[in-house]
């Protein structure tokens, strides 16, 4: 099993964690594509134990913001504090040695490889003998601790359908006992059931203690598991939400930009005092 | 073959009798799944061998079978580094002329300034590994594509080839020579080869069962341990008979020992180290091998300096065996029969799909169709266009099977 799973956080001293110390932060953060602004003085806090969604429109910086956190952009201006600490992320090596693990859309596994083979690329076992027993040991562990259901690990990854293929993606996020975990659109390309496995295992991550950043276009997949909600629009915040607290409806407007109303308003106040209590 | 395709891929339970009804579906599977490894390749060998048995018996006599192995030897090994460029999907085509630069460095080093036979030994494989190097330095520093970094390379080592030689268009390496010796004369001992099919087999075994016991302590599933018997013992019957009908000959040549050891060293490389995961990654996809951290870079480096040295390697084989090395050492098809061998043996001209073992048996498929029309004492201009009969095959067996997995999803 996983360190990181053992490190679950104690509830009375936890939830004191929860709202002091961030695990991330971005403060004020600007990012330029030469004259195009992706992200402007953009604050965003992820918290131990909790699923913040990022949610907007195309263009609204989201992708950017997770290219930030994962390293492969670095920020024009403003700062990344890691518990506090301020940091620097200039490569996703960077990034990984954090503790912050970001599942692509694209999920980057290797179709002609197995499972095992896939969940530990570039961290395998044994340098020239490799542990086979080991990792199949551990890949096993790492899906029994998400409940993910495969029938086999030594099947190559084209050969699963893409709920699996999801599974096997956030499962190797955690191989290198996180604490943040990244994920863009997870369930973008997947159907009605499959969809709900990867809301299983979102879950499962919060209950780890893990930090979790969705990126959603679907409004129901986040009401359904983020416990906040932070909108971006054209690269700015545009309001932040407690998921109990806000309606489908808010978000859009949000969103959208539909910006001159009450809902709107308090959104920037909120965000202005800091993170929700 | 009505079977629902997830019944077999369940994880197998260890009872004997149901395993080996389990081991039948899964490969079946696997066939309809358009994952075909070497199994076109065996039952074509299988194929071609009876096909000429018929027409000439005196094709699977001793002798004919030692020369055969003898002639895969130097062209194989150049071929094992054409499959290490392929599981990356690149290509090298110089390996022809690389070759023929290391007999053209054997033979002045060797014999025109009269150098010790390792020092020259070692200035050839030094100089394809330097070269490799270079077309690894130039792929992942300025992305030119491997086809015209070695498709230059051909023209330029063969340059550097025809100056290395020099006023001499040809020199005679001495027979006596312990080079030459190794590659026409040397073959095991018969008791020495007995031994050999005993300890491989063995070592097989040994290596099987403890990797075997070690699954089943960890709860995983693991072959049953008459499966694994039945393994080595087939082995064992194979290279034991192999090694007595040679015997009755010659023997085995300590040319293609070489080989054959080249291409198991090669294989563990590939499916048992960091390295080889890695090749097979970035032959998969580049992309994600990136982004899993692997510094693809240096594995494309490696990959074209291990091409490169093997095709140097196999330069000398060929000198040797032909006690000469000329202008036209490694020129005329032995470039495109050593990557035409890795195509037919199995490994895909797309990336990471393929093994070591492709090497081995593509060599014999072409050598075979060679030594078979030789006998028959057909032209060369037939075995040419058999080999290139042979060769398209083999890709539209790949391009088919490729185009199978798309279409059950596993591409």
């Amino acid at each position: 099993m996983l360190e990181s799973n053992r490190r679950t956080i104690v509830p009375d001293e936890g939830l004191h964690v929860v709202e002091e110390v961030p695990l991330v932060s971005l403060r004020g953060v600007t990012k330029s594509f030469g004259a195009v602004k992706a992200l402007q003085s953009v604050n965003f806090d992820v918290y131990a134990g909790e699923v913040v969604a990022v949610v907007g429109d195309n263009g609204a910086g989201k992708t950017t913001l997770v290219k930030i956190l994962a390293g492969d952009h670095k920020a024009s201006s403003g700062e990344v504090l890691y518990k506090g600490e301020p940091v620097v992320i200039n490569s996703p090596a960077d990034s990984r040695e954090l503790g912050i693990a970001t599942v692509f859309q694209d999920l980057a596994l290797c179709d002609n490889l197995d499972v095992v083979a896939n969940l530990f690329l570039g961290r395998e076992v044994g340098d020239m003998a490799l542990d086979e027993v080991e990792m199949e040991q551990r890949s096993w562990a790492l899906l029994r601790q998400l409940s993910a259901k495969l029938p086999t690990v030594r099947t190559p990854i084209a050969s699963l359908s893409g709920g699996q293929r999801q599974t096997v993606a956030i499962a190797r996020s955690l191989v290198g006992e996180p604490t943040v975990v990244v994920l863009d659109e997870p369930t973008a390309a997947l159907g009605v059931a499959q969809t709900a496995e990867v809301l299983n295992l979102i879950e499962r991550l919060r209950e780890n203690g893990l930090g979790v950043v969705l990126i959603s276009h679907n409004m129901a997949d986040v009401q359904a598991v983020a416990d906040r909600v932070v909108v971006l629009r054209l690269g700015r915040n545009n309001g932040e939400f407690r998921v109990p607290d806000v309606s489908y409806e808010q978000i859009i407007a949000a969103i959208t930009g539909a910006t001159d109303n009450a809902v709107s308003r308090r959104a920037k106040a909120v965000t202005n005092e800091g993170p929700p209590a | 073959m009505n079977i629902p395709a997830t019944s077999t891929r369940v994880a197998a339970s260890s009872s004997a009798p149901h395993r080996l009804g389990h081991l039948l579906r899964a490969f079946r599977q696997r066939l309809r799944d358009g994952d075909l490894g070497s199994t076109p390749v065996v039952i074509g060998l299988i194929i071609i061998w009876i096909a000429f048995q018929v027409l000439n018996p005196a094709f699977l006599t001793p002798a004919n079978l030692v020369n055969l192995a003898l002639q895969c030897a130097a062209v194989g090994t150049i071929s094992i580094g054409v499959v290490l460029v392929l599981l990356l999907g690149q290509i090298d085509l110089s390996v022809g002329s690389i070759s023929g630069l290391a007999a053209a460095i054997l033979g002045v080093t060797f014999v025109g300034w009269d150098w010790p036979v390792v020092v020259s030994v070692a200035l050839a494989l030094a100089a394809g590994a330097v070269i490799g190097a270079f077309y690894g330095l130039l792929y992942s520093r300025f992305g030119v594509p491997s086809f015209v970094i070695t498709l230059a390379g051909l023209l330029g080592v063969l340059g550097i080839q025809l100056w290395v030689l020099g006023d001499e268009g040809s020199i005679n390496i001495p027979f006596n020579s312990w080079i030459v010796r190794f590659a026409q004369q040397m073959f095991l001992p018969n008791v020495v080869s007995y031994i050999a099919a005993v300890v491989a087999a063995g070592l097989y075994c040994w290596v099987t069962y403890r990797a075997q016991s070690r699954r089943a302590a960890a709860g995983l599933g693991s072959m049953h341990i008459t499966e694994t018997a039945v393994r080595a013992l087939s082995l064992l019957v194979l290279l034991g008979f192999g090694s007595w009908y040679l015997n009755k000959d010659r023997g085995i040549g300590l040319m293609f020992v070489l080989f054959v050891v080249l291409v198991v060293c090669t294989n563990y490389m590939l499916t048992r180290t960091k390295w080889g995961r890695s090749v097979y990654a970035v032959g998969g996809s580049v992309e994600a091998a990136r982004r899993a951290g692997i510094r693809v870079n240096r594995v494309y480096v490696s990959v074209f300096i291990a091409a490169t040295t093997f095709a140097a390697l196999g330069g000398l084989l060929a000198a040797s065996r032909l006690a000469a090395a000329n202008q036209s050492s490694g020129g005329g098809d032995a470039n495109l029969t050593a990557i035409a061998a890795a195509v037919i043996g199995g490994t895909s001209l797309f990336g990471g799909r393929g093994s070591a073992w492709s090497a081995l048996l593509g060599i014999v498929v072409i050598m075979s169709i060679s030594s078979g029309l030789t006998l028959l004492t057909l032209d060369s201009s037939v075995r040419y266009m058999v080999t290139g009969g042979v060769l398209l095959l083999a890709v539209i067996v790949d391009a088919i099977s490729r185009r199978s997995r798309a279409s059950h999803g596993v591409a």
